[in-house]
């Protein structure tokens, strides 16, 4: 029976081929932006991390001055270099790692490539392991090294690619701001989306090509990217700046593997901010926050709120698309009411005259479907070309492909439900009468 | 003509004709929003910069900060860019309008003040700012050349600096109704800066609240990390005075790295980029919108007057001019329409909140409404003259004896 209402269903969608264009078109379009919109929402709000993101953390101290002091006001988004200082040496969590973003000339060896700059990140050593980098060749470097400021780097594959043609690098000298580093390790591919560990340099941005120890950076002088927010009244020079304790500028990620540990670093925070205030250093009340690596990019709200606008736009127009659909159809099926009127008299049963019609609705919203994920390729096409830091980011997947499908022959039932109600209804005798 | 028959018919396929007035409510409530947002984007990448953008370029050199003779570097590289054929003046800061990053400064107007009156953006004049910038005064005077430091001076505390210059909107939120010439800035220390100037509009850099997008200060700086040299040319064109400049640099110091050059528009456009695609997106939905509405409305009423053939047979051979007909369908769709204009209105308001409430939108400016109801009045009768023309075709015989 199933295989004769759909030979009928088939049927049916030939009889009126432009009505049953608009409806597939209209399902098709509907879709089309609706998934392209939340394929871009679902890419976007990804964890960077997963299986390791709740295990880190992001801590929170205040230690400013009085001066323009509001109570229940956030603590600041970054720390000081003393603060970090303290906080690393304390060693209370499992890992812990401070962190900037820089940038220096590179000089390269090669001949044929003229120096150029390059977009660094200085950190200390555990940074590597928190995070999960993968290496390609060699490894990390270890805290005796952020002791010794010592000259090394650890370089991205692109990198290693560029100046050593991909070869293993590891021993190999690289020249920045006519510095010598020793580079220690190749890290392989490797793009946490977003670019959570630092949101100032990019919600989206690729990671950087070179890492060296932040004491190394400091030394040197070497330039940095980000935020620098100082208070106090004392005048500092910007190399005094870099290593005060009021100029917050360094982003400091702690991995802590238990709810209980999260709990003791939480209290660490509060008794370390308290210290401080007895110390005379800080004059606020102690102020920390102690979030989660989602919890920290909710806070930093790193989803554009243009992308969740525009999914909703989608969806408001995906809603508007069925409604169109749902007249559509009403139209094509009420059209037949002779051909149903016809089957009723020669015994057809209500329920199959709305089956039959539903799983026309289905096969419309099949062919939606089809049309939809063609657009919504061509959509994320679109989204890749616009100069947005995610763009290249923006592909469908498995899950948006099913849910696309899924969506469009839901929609295209709901929009089948009403139509197919009202020809079933169509009454058997009057129809043959007046034929 | 009279509406009672048309109601009453409408009565016979209340499903078809609830179903485009639920449309029409839909599309009345999206479009409204929509374009609303269009025109607060467009608005926004309009908002004035205070600066003679169209003459002006910026350049970046990176090995500008590092070594000993920095000073003297940064006047042999002004002289250098001066030279150029066009140029007619040049100077340097360390953040320009419509760029990435910035200084910025919380503003008291008392030494014993503890909270902060307004957070302004910082920009150093490394000398002939305001008319390299094209900046108007409106109060007070520019800076004198002697009254110009160096960066490093007033880190290490050698110098204190007094002068500043301040954008009218910055006068007014420090001092409202009152003259601004004179009045003391404190920034961190309790040292007073003097206003000695105030400018009509400046805009900052990276602005993260629109509300405060012009409250700027200058000072009298030169040789701060970041410099960077904004140029102005008459007469030339602008990427012919950007090669010469980049090739002028590095004909001065030949190590060094031109971090990239681009003219002032180039800059307005990539700072707003994001607006304008949101612009260009929400304009594909409501054209995409107005079509599938279009379509739809075409297909039903299509429909319709083949279901009424014999009605409109009859009609016409008891008299009714084809006129009559196509008015009949017109003033149907207009009462289906208006009835969805109606609860498009409010559903327009209601999601307008909802915006608000989620996204910090502005208030929906009532006369969005009647432009919104206008336009789909106008797509409906567009929309209904294809079938309409078609049902006045229909014979008054054939349709009567048919059927």
């Amino acid at each position: 029976m199933f295989r004769y209402y759909a030979w009928l269903a088939v049927r049916g969608l030939k009889r009126n081929p432009g009505l049953t264009a608009l409806m597939v078109l209209a399902i098709g379009i509907g879709i089309g932006a609706s998934v392209t919109t939340l394929t871009v929402l679902q890419v976007l709000s990804g964890d960077p991390l997963p299986g390791k993101s709740d295990t880190l953390f992001y801590p929170q101290i205040d230690p400013q001055d009085s001066l323009g002091y509001q109570p229940g006001e956030e603590p600041p988004d970054v720390i000081s270099y003393l603060d970090a200082k303290n906080l690393l040496d304390a060693r209370r969590a499992d890992r812990q790692a401070v962190m900037t973003g820089g940038g220096a000339a590179v000089i390269p060896d090669k001949a044929g490539v003229d120096p150029y700059l390059l977009d660094l990140r200085y950190t200390s050593a555990d940074f590597f392991a928190m995070f999960e980098v993968p290496f390609l060749h060699g490894s990390g470097w270890t805290g005796a090294d952020d002791e010794a400021h010592a000259r090394v780097v650890v370089i991205s594959r692109r990198l290693n690619d560029k100046l050593f043609d991909g070869g293993n690098s590891v021993g190999r000298t690289l020249r920045l701001n006519n510095q010598d580093f020793r580079i220690v390790g190749v890290i392989d591919e490797w793009r946490p989306n977003p670019h959570f560990y630092d949101l100032n340099t990019g919600n989206y941005s690729d990671s950087e090509e070179a890492f060296i120890p932040l004491e190394t950076a400091i030394q040197l002088e070497m330039g940095r990217n980000g935020t620098m927010n100082c208070f106090g009244e004392e005048r500092l020079t910007p190399q005094q700046q870099l290593t005060s304790g009021s100029c917050m500028w360094l982003q400091y990620w702690v991995e802590l593997d238990s709810a209980e540990k999260h709990k003791d670093y939480l209290n660490f925070l509060t008794s370390y901010s308290e210290e401080q205030r007895r110390l005379g250093r800080f004059e606020r009340p102690a102020n920390v926050r102690l979030r989660s690596l989602m919890q920290w990019l909710d806070y930093q709200k790193v989803v554009p709120e243009d992308v969740r606008l525009q999914s909703w736009t989608a969806l408001g127009f995906l809603v508007v698309c069925i409604v169109n659909t749902v007249g559509l159809m009403l139209a094509k099926f009420l059209r037949r009411s002779n051909e149903v009127a016809v089957r009723r008299a020669l015994g057809a049963p209500r329920t199959s005259i709305f089956f039959q019609f539903l799983l026309e609705a289905g096969v419309v919203g099949a062919a939606g479907a089809l049309l939809g994920l063609v657009l919504s390729l061509a959509g994320l096409a679109a989204v890749r070309m616009q100069p947005v830091d995610y763009a290249e980011l923006a592909h469908l997947n498995g899950l948006m492909f099913c849910a696309a499908v899924l969506m469009a022959v839901i929609a295209s039932l709901v929009a089948g439900l009403l139509p197919a109600w009202q020809a079933c209804r169509v009454p058997p005798a009057l129809q043959l009468k007046s034929e | 003509m009279d509406i009672q028959p048309i109601l009453k018919a409408l009565r016979h396929q209340k499903t078809a004709a609830l179903l485009i007035a639920f449309e029409i409510a839909l599309a009345c409530a999206i479009i409204c929003n929509a374009t609303f947002l269009i025109v607060s984007r467009m608005e926004r990448s309009q908002m004035l910069s205070g600066v003679a953008e169209s003459e002006l370029l910026r350049i970046r050199a990176a090995s500008l900060d590092d070594g000993e003779d920095k000073m003297a570097r940064i006047r042999e590289d002004i002289a250098g860019l001066r030279s150029i054929p066009g140029v007619v003046s040049v100077t340097t800061t360390q953040q320009v309008p419509f760029g990435q990053s910035s200084w910025n400064s919380g503003v008291r107007t008392a030494p014993d003040q503890k909270n902060v009156v307004v957070n302004a953006t910082t920009y150093y004049d490394g000398g002939d700012m305001l008319s390299t910038f094209g900046l108007k005064l409106v109060a007070g005077r520019d800076f004198s050349p002697d009254e110009y430091y160096d960066f490093d001076d007033v880190a290490s505390g050698a110098v204190t600096p007094s002068s500043i210059i301040i954008s009218q909107t910055l006068a007014n939120r420090l001092w409202p109704g009152e003259p601004p010439l004179n009045k003391p800035i404190y920034m961190g220390s309790s040292d007073p800066l003097r206003v000695i100037g105030v400018v009509e509009t400046l805009v900052r850099p990276s602005i993260w609240d629109d509300s405060t997008a012009h409250d700027c200060m200058i000072f009298p700086t030169r040789g701060a990390p970041g410099t960077q040299y904004v140029l102005r040319a008459q007469g030339a064109d602008l990427d012919g005075v950007i090669k010469s400049a980049t090739a002028k640099l590095k004909a001065l110091q030949p190590n060094r790295i031109v971090r990239g050059a681009e003219t002032f528009t180039q800059l307005r456009e990539d700072y707003f980029r994001q607006d304008r695609v949101m612009a260009v997106l929400l304009m594909t939905v409501i054209v995409a919108l107005l079509v599938v509405t279009a379509l739809g409305i075409v297909g039903l009423a299509s429909f319709w007057v083949q279901r009424r053939q014999r009605h409109i047979g009859i009609r016409r051979a008891l008299g009714a001019t084809r006129g009559n007909i196509l008015r009949y369908f017109q003033l149907e769709n207009f009462l289906i329409v208006s009835s969805g204009i109606l609860f498009g209105m409010f559903a327009a308001y209601g999601i307008n909140a909802w915006l608000m409430q989620h996204y910090e939108l502005p208030r929906l400016p009532l006369f969005y409404l009647p432009m919104g109801a206008a336009a789909l009045w106008l797509l409906g009768q567009l929309s209904v003259l294809y079938p309409a023309l078609r049902a006045t075709r229909v014979p008054p015989a054939t349709a009567s004896r048919r059927a």
